[in-house]
C-alpha cells in the first residue's frame, strides 16, 4: 500500500504544475486550466486524508470533495464565459494585453 | 509505493506538464482530460469509487468539453507564432518553486505521514453518501444547488451581454435616425458637396 506521503507529494507536484501554468502562460484559457488543476490537487489531498484518517466512516473528506467539484464546475462556467466576453471586446485572450478594467 | 500508483502518478504528472507546456490549445485540452482521468484512477485506488466516477463525469465529461468550446469560440485553435509564455514568466517560476519547496518541507516534517492505513478498507457506498447528504450535509447541498443555478445564469448573461447591448443601441439609433435627420430624405447628398 502506498503511504500517505506518496499521495501528498503527487498532489503537491500537480499543484505546482498548475500554479506554474497559471502564472507563466499568456493565454487566459490555459490560466483557467491551471486553476482547475490546482483545485484537483486539493481534492486529491482531501481524499488521501480521508482514506488514512482514524474515522473514515464520517465521510467528511468525500463530501467535501463532492461540494468542491460542484464549486469548480461553477467556476469553470463563469470563467470561460468571462474569457469569451473579453475575447469579444479585445479580440485577444492574451492576459498580457488585457490590462484595463475599463474597456 | 506500489507499481499501479507509480504508473498512474507518472501518467498524471506527464499529462499535466503537457497541458501546461504545449503550444496548441486543443492539445492542451486533451492532455488535461488525460490528467483528470489519472486523478480519477487515483481516487478509485483510494477506495473512493463515487468520487472517482463523479470526477470522470464532471471533469472529463463537462469541464473538458467546455474548455474545448471556449478554445474554438475564441479562435485559439491555431498555435501562436510568438512565445506562449508571459513576459514575467521568471517570477512565476520562482514563486512556483518556492511554493513547491514549502509544500514538500511541510509534508516531510509532518507527523501524519507516518500513519498507516487501516487494514479494512473504509466503506463509502452511494447509500451512505446519499444519507449523509440528506441529513448532516443538507444545508451545503442546498447552497451548492443555489450556487450552480446562479453561476449558470450568470455565465449565460456574461457571455451574451455585449452583443445584445450593441444590438439595442443600434436598434435605437436606426429608429432615431429617421425623424432626427429628415434632410437625408429631402436632399440626397450630391457628389459636388454643395450641401455641406
Amino acid at each position: 500500500m502506498t503511504p500517505l506521503a506518496g499521495y501528498l507529494i503527487l498532489s503537491a507536484m500537480l499543484f505546482a504544475i498548475g500554479l506554474a501554468g497559471a502564472l507563466t502562460r499568456r493565454n487566459a484559457i490555459i490560466v483557467l486550466i491551471g486553476i482547475e488543476l490546482m483545485l484537483n490537487a486539493a481534492n486529491l489531498n482531501f481524499i488521501a486524508f480521508w482514506r488514512f484518517s482514524e474515522h473514515p466512516e464520517a465521510l467528511t473528506g468525500i463530501l467535501f470533495v463532492i461540494f468542491s467539484i460542484g464549486v469548480a464546475a461553477a467556476e469553470a462556467a463563469v470563467g470561460l464565459a468571462l474569457i469569451i466576453s473579453i475575447y469579444r471586446h479585445y479580440k485577444t485572450t492574451n492576459v498580457d494585453e488585457v490590462n484595463l478594467l475599463k474597456g | 509505493m506500489t507499481p499501479p500508483f507509480a504508473v498512474i502518478a507518472v501518467l498524471t504528472i506527464a499529462a499535466a506538464v503537457a497541458a501546461m507546456t504545449l503550444r496548441n490549445l486543443v492539445h492542451s485540452a486533451l492532455a488535461i482530460a488525460v490528467a483528470f482521468i489519472g486523478l480519477a484512477a487515483t481516487y478509485l485506488q483510494l477506495n473512493a469509487q463515487f468520487v472517482g466516477l463523479t470526477q470522470i463525469l464532471v471533469y472529463v465529461g463537462a469541464v473538458a468539453i467546455l474548455i474545448v468550446f471556449a478554445i474554438l469560440l475564441t479562435r485559439g485553435g491555431e498555435a501562436p507564432e510568438k512565445s506562449v509564455f508571459s513576459l514575467s514568466w521568471i517570477w512565476g517560476v520562482l514563486v512556483t518553486l518556492a511554493v513547491f519547496a514549502t509544500l514538500v518541507w511541510a509534508i516531510k516534517h509532518s507527523f501524519v505521514v507516518e500513519r498507516e492505513t487501516s487494514v479494512t478498507a473504509p466503506e463509502a457506498n452511494v447509500q451512505q453518501i446519499g444519507q449523509a447528504l440528506m441529513t448532516r450535509f443538507v444545508l451545503p447541498l442546498e447552497v451548492i444547488g443555489l450556487l450552480l443555478t446562479a453561476a449558470l445564469v450568470g455565465a449565460v448573461i456574461i457571455a451574451m451581454k455585449e452583443e445584445s447591448v450593441k444590438a439595442k443601441i443600434e436598434d435605437g439609433r436606426s429608429k432615431m435616425d429617421e425623424p432626427a435627420n429628415p434632410s437625408s430624405i429631402l436632399h440626397p447628398p450630391s457628389s459636388r458637396g454643395g450641401q455641406r
